[in-house]
């Protein structure tokens, strides 16, 4: 096995790096493929709490950077999914603990291991961001259809060029049909056109996401949520899969949602 | 004895002159100069004078971490190589000193023979500039490409876009009040032209290519005619 190592980033905080790390690795570990997720959000950790494996957590990144514990022993095992691992951030030191090189050496232990290794990237364009980015293969870029994530995802993505990691492929996350129809938001068409780069999914808002975060359920193994699907496609892709986007547009009313509902995973 | 290493003082900072040699080497050397030294560089602006050496973004990315490792700060590259301009352009980093060094004006000595007049020079930039990218040149600058929300363009003579615009653009930056600014799409967040800064109100409807110039002090656009002659 040669694991990928894909990075999910943003600049700017809040718009789902980590909801989306823990949903596209739990819909690549339900295909069984073997998938390490690694929190390098050190300091601010999360991407365990969305797993639900907060409880389980003895030792972390900086243990195994520091020598202080083996890879394995701190390779948290899914309770759901046998295929997922997660190596948990430090919470109680901060983003110089790790350097690049350290993520690079730590990916190439893990690489013969695993079929994937995605990377939860903080915020930011600093010392975290840079850790994250450093043993990536993939890069990618996650925003919402607004103004100001989207400036902050050109921001990162010339920052990805710069350190040749490019191009990188986007997500665009949270979006509503409504309003898009409305007008009153930016649609997947305008963010393209100022981001000019390759589309790795649309993931439309959902209450769902939220809820499954809360529970520590990642909403990818819903079989009838919409976000759930829009995930589960982009694990597929991820994969080399060609899979048709989701025509979000069409479920616009009521009506259209339920039909939806009835009809899951149809697109 | 390795190769030598020159450190002058500059207004932005400290120039360190590399000499000849191979890269490795030289950066080995470097390294132990900016160590031994560390009480005499610490905190300081670097400019670094690469010579003819050829580096790419591993290189040089690594290269700013290091030089950042030791509290001090990679301001600017200089170089006789395109490749390495480049490079240090995209990684943010500067490729002029802001006043002419005993270095630079060397430099220019030694470059070959142009028959351009004074301040024609231009740089073709055949990307897309993205938001908090910058780029200063006493030239003309053209972009092949969009300048997004958030890039800076500072040109001495014209700015050209074939593409978007929608960055801050700023032509004849050295006070030149008949430089112009031209796009195929004219949407700047903001405009200037010399001393005069405009903020080009929100455009409804189908972009087309605009040129923005000075006008009885005022910045105005045109729409591009055909047979529009301002240059001649």
């Amino acid at each position: 096995m040669t694991a990928k190592v894909v990075t999910i980033t943003s600049g700017k905080g809040g718009v789902g790096k980590t909801t989306a790390t823990a949903n596209i690795a739990t819909a690549l570990a339900a295909t069984r493929d073997k998938v390490v997720c690694i929190d390098a959000d050190i300091g601010l950790r999360n991407l365990d709490v969305i797993l639900g494996l907060e409880n389980r957590i003895v030792y972390d990144l900086v243990d195994v950077v520091e020598g202080r514990c083996r890879l394995r022993q701190a390779m948290i095992r899914d309770k759901r999914l046998p295929e997922l691992y997660l190596i948990p951030a430090a919470q109680t030191r901060d983003k110089t603990a790790v350097s690049p090189s350290d993520m690079v050496r730590l990916c190439d232990e893990l690489r013969n291991e695993c079929d994937w290794i995605l990377i939860d990237s903080p915020a930011g364009i600093e010392r975290g961001f840079r850790n994250a980015v450093a043993p990536a293969d993939v890069v990618v870029v996650i925003t919402n259809p607004e103004i100001s994530a989207v400036r902050d995802a050109d921001r990162i993505i010339g920052l990805i060029e710069a350190e040749e990691k490019g191009p990188a492929r986007l997500i665009i996350n949270r979006i509503k049909a409504e309003m898009v129809k409305r007008g009153d938001m930016l649609s997947t068409e305008d963010v393209l056109e100022l981001l000019a780069v390759d589309l790795l999914g649309v993931v439309p808002e959902d209450d769902k996401v939220l809820m499954g975060g809360n529970r520590g359920a990642p909403v990818a193994l819903e079989e009838r949520s919409l976000a759930g699907q829009a995930f589960r496609n982009i694990a597929r892709r991820l994969k080399g899969e060609e899979v048709p986007f989701l025509d979000l547009m069409k479920q616009g009313g009521l009506f259209g949602r339920l039909s939806k509902l009835l009809r899951p995973g149809g697109d | 004895m390795g190769p030598k290493i020159q450190i002058k003082g500059v207004r932005d900072g400290l120039l360190v002159v590399l000499g000849e040699g191979e890269w490795p080497e030289l950066h080995q050397t470097l390294l132990v100069t900016l160590d031994q030294r560390i009480d005499f560089f610490r905190g300081a602006k670097i400019f670094l004078d690469v010579g003819n050496q050829i580096l790419r973004a591993v290189e040089l990315g690594q290269l700013r971490d290091e030089i950042s490792g030791r509290g001090l700060t990679l301001w600017g590259v200089l170089s006789n190589s395109p490749t390495t301009e480049n490079t240090a352009q995209m990684l943010g980093l500067a490729t002029r000193l802001s006043r002419p060094s005993a270095a630079l004006q060397q430099r220019s000595m030694a470059a070959p023979e142009t028959n351009l007049e004074d301040g024609e020079e231009a740089i073709l930039v055949h990307r897309t500039l993205r938001s908090g990218y910058s780029l200063k040149y006493p030239g003309h600058v053209i972009v092949l490409g969009d300048v997004n929300p958030g890039a800076e363009v500072t040109a001495g003579g014209n700015v050209i876009v074939w593409g978007r615009l929608r960055g801050t653009v700023h032509a004849g930056a050295e006070g030149n009040d008949e430089a112009v600014v031209c796009a195929l799409d004219l949407a700047p967040m903001q405009l200037r032209i010399a001393g005069r800064v405009a903020i080009p109100p929100q455009r409804k409807g189908k972009p087309l290519p605009e040129m923005a110039h000075l006008k009885n002090g005022q910045v105005v656009a045109e729409a591009w005619k055909t047979g529009f002659k301002l240059f001649v």
